[in-house]
């Protein structure tokens, strides 16, 4: 028992360092690449201006600690990220990063939670089933769904259901996240209104996802199928639903997790696509500003944030993975 | 009964071979036909447009499609048909420059991580691991929106950010090959490292880069498009898909057609290229066959 519990630490320490080295060399790399980059959070504030002087833009410049050396800079930033200060941001209120961020991640987060559960529920039983009956009709028919999935620009989908469903038949709001005559409507009203207004986002998130993981849920299957126990299990003369849903399915959800865990990355991108054809005030949609407006702190505070919950989501898979399976649950318990 | 039975006793990933011949070129011809067509388009742009692609004619906004203007014009006047004719040449342009830098990077690394090992080796793999956390469409857009958008900036910032499923594949590979009785018997006739690497190694390893390079065709053309849609792309007057997309996306309600065209050229062209990778896969990788 006791080597279990080392082992499990010296895992679990080794994991944590390695997280260290990549939040270290994320932010590093991102900071670099932005502030090397020409043109400065000053130069909009001060070209419009014909009286700024080159000493107000050094003053400026001195009132953000743009004048430091890069690696002050850097180590300032991140002394004050401790203490989960992203700093003001640079243009338009001036308001703290964080709070900015904070008001605006339940949305993009819940939207995003919500269409990842949708996708599952669609795309495992699409993958378990066309692998099942390999080469059958359902399998084709979604062969051809998955490439032309793969292959729709999902802005592109946004604009064509925006046309059909909000301008065509007018039953969808195409913009925004509330009606302009929200703050009349009654609880259930304005809660409907929202749900309204998030049908069209929430199906082109679904669908972004739709088709890779149908994808890959169907090799995954495919992989278990060729396995030996499933053989065992059909030839003890179990039935086929038990083999398929208890046997094959518990395992070819593996990597899953895995793919789950590797996907936030493309999330996280894709959530400033979505929210900018739709005008939903969320993460993707401040981040999209604070990149027009050179804001510094909030552009580092989003990218920040965003390798952040890339880690979690790789910490997670792989804790998820070893819950999962006890060949890695238990690996160390055998030896 | 009989059909379970039958589908239970198949060996899963076996259909007949008849079957599996019209599938794999089947997509094969499909692929080729999209990408050969979108290609001549780009090429023979000047060619067949029927008007200057950036000319403007303020007696003719907003036309619907017409015999005159097949995919109508949009609200300077200008034909769309012949925007969206120049507009292939922007993604084919971009396809090829942005994959040719993600793979010339991912294949230098691959090779040598592979190669040499070590700390080399740990070294290369945990950039890779670094910069595959990223998320990488934020950086895209940041760097793109600090370096000024145009064609040029977008290319590599889209080559820089996508080689490391290459260099993985490629270590990958070379792993195992180095540990082969050819290359041994090239070092023991007193071959370089360079020389082995890319005279012997990378030719044999060439196989998934081909597959991997069509398919990041695809995936750079989406991109581009997706840049381009959100402004930060290719910048008007030159014409590209995703910012022909962006100034549709404005007059949706006034004239849709300038937001249906353009998407269906996206989505044909990408479709073609993950058909072509899809099916090189299928024909020169026989361990993926499935």
């Amino acid at each position: 028992m006791s080597s279990l519990n080392t082992a499990f630490l010296v895992r679990a320490g080794t994991k944590l360092l390695w997280i260290l080295v990549v939040f270290f060399g994320i932010t590093i790399i991102s900071f670099w690449v932005i502030h090397l980059a020409p043109g400065s959070p000053t130069d909009l504030q001060t070209d419009m201006n014909p009286q700024a002087t080159p000493e107000v833009r050094e003053r400026l410049a001195k009132l953000y600690g743009l004048d430091q050396p890069l690696h002050v800079q850097y180590l300032n930033w991140i002394g004050r990220l401790v203490r989960l200060d992203f700093g003001n941001s640079m243009s338009g209120d001036h308001r703290p990063v964080w709070d900015k961020i904070k008001e605006r991640l339940p949305l993009t987060f819940g939207m995003n939670l919500v269409s990842l559960l949708l996708s599952l529920a669609i795309s495992i039983p699409i993958g378990v089933v066309a692998a099942y009956k390999q080469d059958g009709w359902f399998d084709r028919v979604s062969t051809v769904f998955v490439f032309l999935g793969f292959a729709t620009p999902s802005f592109w989908l946004a604009l064509l259901l925006m046309l059909l469903f909000g301008i065509e038949l007018a039953i969808l709001p195409i913009s925004g996240l509330k009606s302009l005559d929200y703050d009349s409507y009654s609880m259930f009203g304005k809660l409907s209104d929202i749900c309204l207004h998030l049908t069209l986002p929430l199906f082109i998130y679904t669908f972004g996802s739709l088709a890779g993981l149908s994808r890959f849920m169907r090799s995954s299957m495919l992989e278990v199928l060729r396995q030996d126990y499933i053989l065992t299990a059909k030839a003890k003369g179990l039935p086929t639903r038990q083999v398929i849903y208890k046997h094959a399915l518990r395992n070819a959800l593996l990597p899953v997790i895995t793919i789950l865990g590797l996907s936030v990355p493309g999330l996280i991108g894709g959530s400033v696509i979505v929210e900018s054809v739709f005008g939903l005030p969320g993460l993707g949609q401040l981040f999209y500003q604070g990149v027009m407006a050179r804001d510094y702190p909030l552009i580092m505070g989003n990218l920040t944030l965003g390798a952040l919950l890339t880690l979690a989501g790789n910490l997670l898979a792989d804790a998820g993975y070893a819950l999962a399976d006890p060949r890695i649950r238990l690996r160390k318990r055998d030896a | 009964m009989t059909t379970t039975t039958t589908t239970t006793t198949a060996i899963p990933g076996a259909p007949t071979a008849r079957r599996r011949f019209w599938q794999r070129y089947g997509m094969l011809a499909a692929g080729i036909g999209l990408v050969g067509f979108m290609s001549l388009i780009a090429l023979a742009a000047p060619l067949l447009a029927p008007y200057d692609p950036t000319a403007l004619n303020v007696e003719i906004l907003f036309q619907p499609p017409s015999q005159a203007h097949l995919f109508g014009t949009d609200g300077l006047g200008r034909d769309v048909f012949s925007r969206m004719l120049y507009g292939a040449r922007v993604s084919l342009w971009v396809g090829f420059v942005a994959v040719g830098l993600s793979i010339t990077i991912g294949l230098v690394l691959g090779l040598v991580a592979g190669y040499f090992g070590g700390l080399i080796d740990e070294l290369v793999m945990r950039l890779v691991d670094v910069m595959l956390c990223f998320p990488s469409f934020f950086l895209i857009l940041a760097v793109i929106a600090f370096l000024e958008p145009s064609l040029v900036t977008i290319m590599v910032v889209i080559g820089l950010t996508s080689w490391m499923g290459v260099a993985r594949l490629v270590r990958a590979e070379t792993l195992s090959l180095r540990e082969r009785d050819f290359v041994l018997a090239v070092k023991l006739a007193g071959a370089g490292s360079a020389r082995i690497i890319f005279v012997h190694i990378l030719p044999n390893a060439m196989a998934p880069v081909l597959v991997s390079a069509t398919l990041g065709v695809a995936g750079a053309i989406l991109t581009e498009s997706a840049l381009s849609f959100l402004g930060l792309g290719v910048q008007p007057p030159q014409a590209s898909w995703g910012n022909l997309l962006m100034d549709g996306k404005e007059v949706l309600g006034v004239a849709p057609w300038l937001s249906v065209y353009p998407g269906m050229a996206i989505l044909l062209t990408v479709l073609g290229y993950n058909l072509l990778g899809e099916s090189l896969r299928d024909i020169l990788d026989p361990r993926l066959r499935r």
